[in-house]
C-alpha cells in the first residue's frame, strides 16, 4: 500500500481535545509543518497559553512551557534571552493576548523581542464558555454581553495587528484566515515567513489568524466559516501589515 | 581577601553574579533600584542579559521562562512589587523551577511608604500566591551575610528546584558595610535534564507546566512538593542563638532588627537583666528547634519586629504555651529603638528587676 | 578603650553629606574597623535634607541606625533642629556656622562652630565645605588621621576625580587647622 498522507512529525500522537469544527487543529498543523520544513523543530521551544490551546504543550512535538494567562510573551522573552539561537514561539488566543496579556504583548514587540507569536482571533473566550473577548465584534453576543457588544458600553474591538504595526520593533505582522483551502495555504506561508524572520534575527513577528468557534458562536462549523467571512473579515482585513526590508 | 565598602543592593547583584547568575529581569521600585541598575551595568559585558520588564508581573514570568530554559536567574523588587509577582512565584513553585527573588521590604499596606519595614513576613513565609506551596526565605542581618545567603540561595534553588527568597528591608538595601566575596559553596547539584533547550530531535519534549486538570494527578504532585518541603525543613533551617542560657527574656528578631536587639542586650546587661536573642536566618522554614531546651525560668519570648506583629504567630507556635509570648513592633517605616526594646523587657519583668 | 563612634552627618542635598559619611566609613574600614553607613533615602534626597548614620567600631556593629550619636555634624539649620536631640549627653555637635546662625540650645554637649563654607572658598571652592568639615572632625576625634581620610578619596569618588585631590587635601588640612 502506498503512503498517501502522513501526519507531520511536528505534532505528537496525542489526540486534540478541540470541539468539532474548531480551527485550532488546522493552525497547530500549519505551525508544526513549518517547523519541520524549516528544519528547526529540534531547536524550538514553544509557549502555551491559557485558554482553549492550554494543552498545546501536549500537541507540539518540541520542548514546551505552559505560561500563566497572558504572560506567554514574557515567558518567551525569558527563554529567548537564555537561548537566543533557538526558535521560540507563543501560541495565544484573543483573551490571553489582547486582554490580560496586552502589556506583555505590546512590550515584547516594543523590545523587538526576536520571538514569533501565533495569535488566534476567534472573537470570543472559548475555554471559559463564550464570554466577550477584546476582539468580539459590535453587536456580537457573548455570555457576558448578552445584548450584544455595544460601542457605548464595552467599546470597540481591538485590531491588534494594526496596533502593533505602529511599533518599530515589530518586524513582521500579517493577518490571515483559515476559512478556506486557499486561505489556509496563505496562512501557512505567512507563518513560515514569521519564523524565517526570527531565524534571521530580524525581530518580533506575529501572525494573527482569524478563526472560528462554532461551539460558543452557536453555529454549525460551515455557518461559522461563512460568519467569519461576512463579519470578521470586513473589520479585520487580511494581508501583510509589516515585513522586514530585504538585506 | 579584599574588603569592599558596598551598598546592600549592589552586594546582592555582585553576589548573584559571583554565584553564576547571568540573567536578571526586573522593574524599578524604591528602595531596591541599585540591584537592577547594577545588573544592567555588569551583566552585558559578561554575556548575560538584563531586561527591564514592563511590570513586575512580566519580570517574574520572564524569570519563569529563563528558569525553565535552565538558567540561573534572579529578580528583585520591594513589597508592592513582590505582591505583583505572586502569580509568577506560585507558577514557579508549582512547576518546580529554581530562581532567586529578592524583596527589599518597604512599609505597606498599599503603596505605603518607602522606608524600611518587615511587614511582608506573612507574604514571604506562607507561600504568598495561590495554592499549597512554600519557598525557603533567607533574612540576612548584614551586608556580608547578604552576600553569603544570596550565593547559598542559588545553590538551594537548584538543589531543590524551588524559588528562594532573600528577604531584606530598605536598610539592608541602602546601607553600606564592608564585605568580602568568598568563593561560593558548591553543592552536588542534579543535572537540569528537565530544561527546555530544544529536543535536538533526540528525546521526547520537555514540558514545563503547572496545570494538572485531574485531581488524582494534582494531589500527588502537591504531595511531592510537600515531601520536598519536609526535607528542606529538616536540612536547611538556619538560626543563631545569642545569650539564651538562663535568660530572663528571649527576644526573637530577624534581619536588621536583630541588630537593634543586640544593642538592647548590652543596655539590659548594664541594668542586670539578661536578654537573649533567637535570630531566625531562615524564616521559612522557621527554626522551631531553637525554641526547644529553653529554660522554663525564662519569663517570656519577645518578638521584636518592624511590623504590626507577623512573626509573633510563629513564635507562639514555637512556644506552644510553655512560655508566654510578647510582642514589640514599630511600623510604617519607623525602626524600633534599642531603648524601646529595653523598656518593653522591663515591662515584661514587672519593673522589679 | 575600644572605639565605638556613632556619627550623624546632616545637611541639604548637594552639600556632600552622604559623601562625608562614605569617606569616614571607607577610611575606617581601611584601618581595620567595622563600619556601617546608612543614608536617608527617597524623595527627601532630592532638594531636601540629606543625612547618614555612620558607625566606626572595634566591635561588631549592632543597629546601623544612630539614635544616640557620639557626634553630630550639621551643615544647615533644619538639620540642627532635627537632630540636636539625637546626641548623647557628653557628645559633640559640630555646626557649620557659615549657614547656621543659631546656637545649640543644649548645655550637656560640647559644641564647635566652624565657618566651613568661607574656609572652603578660601581653599578654592565652596563645594569643598564638606571636606573642611571632615578635616575638622577627624582632627577632633583623633581615631583617623587626615592622611588616612584622604586615602579614601579616590575609593569613594573614583579615579576620574583625581584632579580634585589637591583641592580636597587643602580643604581637609584647613579643616584640621581649625581644631588646633
Amino acid at each position: 500500500m502506498s503512503l498517501v498522507f502522513e501526519k507531520t512529525k511536528g505534532l505528537t500522537d496525542v489526540p486534540f481535545h478541540y470541539c468539532p469544527g474548531c480551527t485550532h487543529g488546522i493552525v497547530h498543523r500549519l505551525v508544526a509543518e513549518n517547523l519541520v520544513e524549516l528544519g528547526v523543530l529540534g531547536s524550538t521551544i514553544g509557549v502555551a497559553p491559557v485558554g482553549c490551546a492550554v494543552f498545546a504543550y501536549n500537541y507540539f512535538n518540541c520542548d514546551m512551557q505552559e505560561a500563566a494567562h497572558g504572560r506567554a510573551p514574557a515567558v518567551a522573552t525569558g527563554i529567548k534571552r537564555v537561548h537566543p539561537d533557538n526558535v521560540v514561539f507563543t501560541y495565544q488566543g484573543d483573551g490571553d493576548l489582547a486582554a490580560i496579556g496586552t502589556a506583555e504583548t505590546v512590550h515584547a514587540a516594543v523590545r523587538g523581542e526576536n520571538i514569533t507569536i501565533i495569535f488566534i482571533n476567534n472573537a470570543i473566550y472559548g475555554m471559559t464558555g463564550g464570554q466577550m473577548a477584546p476582539t468580539t465584534l459590535i453587536g456580537q453576543k457573548a455570555t457576558t454581553a448578552p445584548y450584544g457588544r455595544q460601542k457605548e458600553v464595552q467599546g470597540s474591538p481591538i485590531r491588534v495587528s494594526e496596533m502593533l504595526a505602529t511599533l518599530e520593533g515589530a518586524a513582521f505582522i500579517e493577518r490571515v484566515s483559515v476559512d478556506s483551502p486557499g486561505n489556509v495555504r496563505k496562512a501557512k506561508k505567512a507563518i513560515k515567513k514569521a519564523f524565517e524572520c526570527q531565524i534571521q534575527k530580524k525581530g518580533f513577528s506575529m501572525v494573527e489568524v482569524l478563526s472560528t468557534c462554532p461551539t460558543n458562536w452557536g453555529m454549525t462549523p460551515v455557518d461559522s466559516l461563512t460568519w467569519l467571512e461576512e463579519n470578521m473579515m470586513p473589520y479585520y482585513p487580511l494581508g501583510n501589515i509589516r515585513t522586514p526590508e530585504e538585506d | 581577601m579584599e574588603k569592599l565598602l558596598m551598598k546592600g543592593n549592589e552586594a546582592v547583584g555582585a553576589a548573584a553574579i559571583k554565584a553564576g547568575c547571568r540573567h536578571f529581569f526586573g522593574y524599578p521600585i524604591t528602595p531596591q533600584n541599585e540591584i537592577p541598575e547594577y545588573m544592567a551595568k555588569e551583566l552585558p559585558p559578561l554575556g548575560g542579559t538584563f531586561v527591564q520588564a514592563e511590570s513586575e508581573i512580566a519580570a517574574i514570568n520572564m524569570v519563569y521562562g529563563a528558569a525553565g530554559a535552565g538558567a540561573r536567574v534572579m529578580t528583585s523588587s520591594s513589597s508592592p512589587g513582590i505582591a505583583l509577582k505572586q502569580e509568577g512565584i506560585s507558577y514557579i513553585a508549582a512547576s518546580e523551577l529554581p530562581c532567586v527573588i529578592v524583596n527589599m521590604m518597604r512599609s505597606s499596606p498599599g503603596l505605603g511608604g518607602i522606608q524600611p519595614a518587615q511587614a511582608d513576613y506573612f507574604m514571604a513565609t506562607r507561600g504568598g500566591g495561590n495554592g499549597d506551596y512554600y519557598m525557603p526565605v533567607y533574612a540576612p542581618a548584614s551586608i556580608q551575610e547578604t552576600v553569603e545567603l544570596v550565593m547559598e540561595a542559588f545553590e538551594v534553588a537548584d538543589f531543590y528546584c524551588t524559588p528562594v527568597m532573600i528577604l531584606g528591608d530598605g536598610m539592608i538595601g541602602q546601607m553600606m558595610e564592608s564585605v568580602e566575596f568568598p568563593e561560593p559553596k558548591k553543592r552536588n547539584l542534579p543535572a537540569k535534564d528537565w530544561a527546555t533547550v530544544g529536543t535536538g530531535g533526540k528525546r521526547k519534549p520537555n514540558i514545563i507546566n503547572s496545570l494538572r486538570i485531574e485531581p488524582d494527578v494534582l494531589e500527588p504532585h502537591i504531595q511531592k512538593l510537600l515531601d520536598k518541603y519536609e526535607v528542606i525543613k529538616k536540612d536547611e533551617t538556619l538560626y543563631e542563638k545569642v545569650n539564651c542560657e538562663d535568660a530572663d527574656v528571649i527576644a526573637v528578631a530577624y534581619g536588621t532588627i536583630s541588630r537593634v536587639v543586640r544593642n538592647a542586650i548590652k543596655k539590659c546587661e548594664e541594668e542586670g537583666i539578661k536578654l537573649g536573642l533567637i535570630r531566625p536566618i531562615t524564616l521559612w522554614p522557621f527554626p522551631f528547634a531553637a525554641f526547644e531546651e529553653i529554660s522554663p525560668n525564662t519569663k517570656a519570648f519577645l518578638s521584636v519586629e518592624m511590623s504590626a506583629g507577623q512573626m509573633v504567630d510563629d513564635v507562639k507556635i514555637a512556644a506552644n504555651g510553655r512560655i508566654p509570648v510578647e510582642f514589640y513592633g514599630r511600623y510604617g517605616g519607623n525602626v524600633p529603638k534599642p531603648d524601646e526594646v529595653v523598656a518593653k523587657v522591663k515591662d515584661i519583668l514587672g519593673g522589679g528587676k | 578603650m575600644a572605639l565605638n563612634e556613632e556619627v550623624i552627618f546632616a545637611g541639604f542635598g548637594g552639600q556632600g553629606v552622604l559623601s562625608m559619611g562614605k569617606m569616614l566609613s571607607y577610611a575606617g574600614m581601611m584601618k581595620g574597623k567595622n563600619v556601617s553607613w546608612l543614608p536617608s533615602y527617597g524623595p527627601e534626597m532630592r532638594g531636601g535634607t540629606a543625612n547618614c548614620s555612620v558607625i566606626v567600631s572595634d566591635d561588631l556593629i549592632g543597629s546601623p541606625v544612630v539614635t544616640e550619636a557620639d557626634t553630630l555634624v550639621v551643615m544647615n539649620r533644619p538639620s540642627l533642629d532635627k537632630f540636636e536631640k539625637s546626641v548623647k549627653p557628653g557628645g559633640i555637635i559640630i555646626v557649620n556656622s557659615s549657614l547656621i546662625d543659631q546656637k545649640v540650645k543644649r548645655d550637656d554637649v560640647t559644641v564647635y562652630y566652624f565657618p566651613v563654607n568661607e574656609i572652603a572658598t578660601e581653599c578654592g571652592s565652596a563645594k569643598a565645605a564638606n571636606m573642611v568639615m571632615l578635616g575638622a572632625y577627624v582632627k577632633l576625634k583623633g581615631f583617623i588621621s587626615e592622611a588616612d581620610l584622604l586615602g579614601a578619596f579616590l575609593k569613594v569618588f573614583g579615579e576620574g576625580k583625581k584632579n580634585l585631590l589637591p583641592l580636597n587635601e587643602k580643604a581637609v588640612a584647613a579643616g584640621a587647622e581649625l581644631v588646633k
